[in-house]
């Protein structure tokens, strides 16, 4: 598959949040206002990309020459436990200015299941080195996409008449539910159809 | 105990009251069957992480806490996960990444850190017991209500059971294709939760 459809396919027509159902604790968890979710998905993408660096490279040349494949949950989420807590403490130190504006949502990346899953998805698709951080950098765009958007129609609820049982989470669980049911539009840019 | 068993089912409930494991709760609840197979495997996880974490409360050192925690976890995740692909094959194809996922799935982590850490491991299974049985019969419902408005049939088992039919042959050819789709399962845990809020707000 060339870079390019492989680029559309993760950031819009599988969109990793609304199609693949990966990251929506923090989906839903920070997206009540534009300015933090924006943050976070500057974060998700910041460490997605560097993680699946690392755990390709952990993979094909730790992993799997030593047989030790049965291990990859345990190898990949203590890497990228200790990956995010590396570059909290490194942020701190060296660069205080992206510290301040990423730094509270660093730890909550561990618990993404979109950095872990991007991960497994990578290998279980068999991508090489290029095509899995393509893969990844499209992801999390798509990931910083749908949190921005949602953000944005949530801001707007906040003031619209809603029943009280369907306040908080549900009203935004079918804003979701609409967002998904546009993404599939997409379907047509890769010349599939329902 | 018993007490710490219903807890968990109603008040704590993982899914529609601390809105944690989402991910698993809409991705795997296209069939009823699926999700039974998701709850079953996070009932295993929770039950013996809950117990190991309970066993060894008193040996694992405070600071050190969280990564052990993860691995124990794993340990038992990677367990679930073998042995799905060597009994049920088909099930394991059809829950793909969402098994491995189940790690960092904040609900087992929080109950080893906020109940196990602190408590006998007879209760902590208790509470492994109760939380899980709560999240499966919510993945079931959703499974329920997905499975019987998008193909029409319930308790379908692949390559097993074909299912019952609800609505009959009409309804199959024609469904809610809709809600076996991801827009579904927003709707249906949207449907839900706010059934959940409302019977609740009236106690």
């Amino acid at each position: 598959m060339s870079l390019f459809l492989l680029f559309l396919s993760a950031f819009l027509v599988n969109n990793i949040v609304l199609m693949r159902f990966l990251g929506l604790c923090p989906f839903f968890g920070v997206s009540s206002k534009i300015e933090t979710a924006f943050g976070m998905g500057m974060s998700v993408i910041f460490v997605m990309t560097l993680s699946t660096i690392i755990t390709w490279f952990l993979y094909r040349y730790i992993l799997v020459p030593l047989d030790l494949i049965y291990l990859r949950t345990v190898a990949f989420i203590l890497v990228i436990a200790s990956l995010v807590q590396f570059l909290e403490l490194f942020f701190k130190k060296q660069v205080p200015g992206l510290y301040s504006a990423l730094g509270i949502f660093l730890p909550l990346i561990t618990t993404n299941c979109a950095i872990l899953g991007v991960a497994f998805l990578n290998i279980d698709s068999d991508f090489g080195l290029l095509s899995s951080v393509v893969f990844a950098i499209s992801s999390a765009t798509g990931f910083l996409l749908a949190i921005v958007l949602i953000a944005g129609i949530r801001e707007r609820l906040e003031n619209a008449p809603i029943p009280e049982a369907l306040k908080g989470l549900p009203i935004s669980f079918i804003t979701a539910a609409l967002m998904a049911l546009a993404f599939l539009g997409f379907l047509g840019f890769m010349g599939l159809s329902l | 105990m018993k007490r710490t068993f219903l807890d968990g089912i109603i008040k704590n409930n993982m899914v529609l009251v601390l809105a944690i494991g989402l991910c698993p709760a809409l991705a795997v609840t296209t069939s009823a069957y699926n999700a039974l197979g998701m709850g079953m495997a996070v009932i295993f996880v929770l039950v013996f992480s809950n117990l190991l974490v309970s066993l060894l409360r008193n040996i694992i050192p405070k600071n050190l806490r969280i990564p052990i925690f993860v691995i124990i976890i794993s340990t038992f995740v990677t367990i679930v996960d073998y042995t799905l692909q060597a009994y049920v094959p088909p099930l394991s194809r059809q829950l793909g990444v969402f098994v491995p996922l189940i790690v960092v799935n904040c609900g087992i982590l929080g109950r080893a850190e906020g109940y196990s850490y602190k408590n006998p491991p007879h209760y902590a299974v208790m509470d492994g017991l109760g939380i899980g049985i709560g999240f499966t019969i919510v993945l079931f419902l959703m499974g329920t209500i997905r499975e019987i408005l998008g193909q029409g049939i319930w308790l379908s088992i692949p390559e097993v059971f074909p299912g019952f039919q609800v609505f009959g042959e009409a309804f199959t050819n024609s469904s809610v294709l809709l809600m076996i789709l991801p827009p579904g399962g927003f709707l249906a845990i949207a449907l839900l939760m706010g059934l959940f809020n409302h019977f609740r707000r009236d106690k």
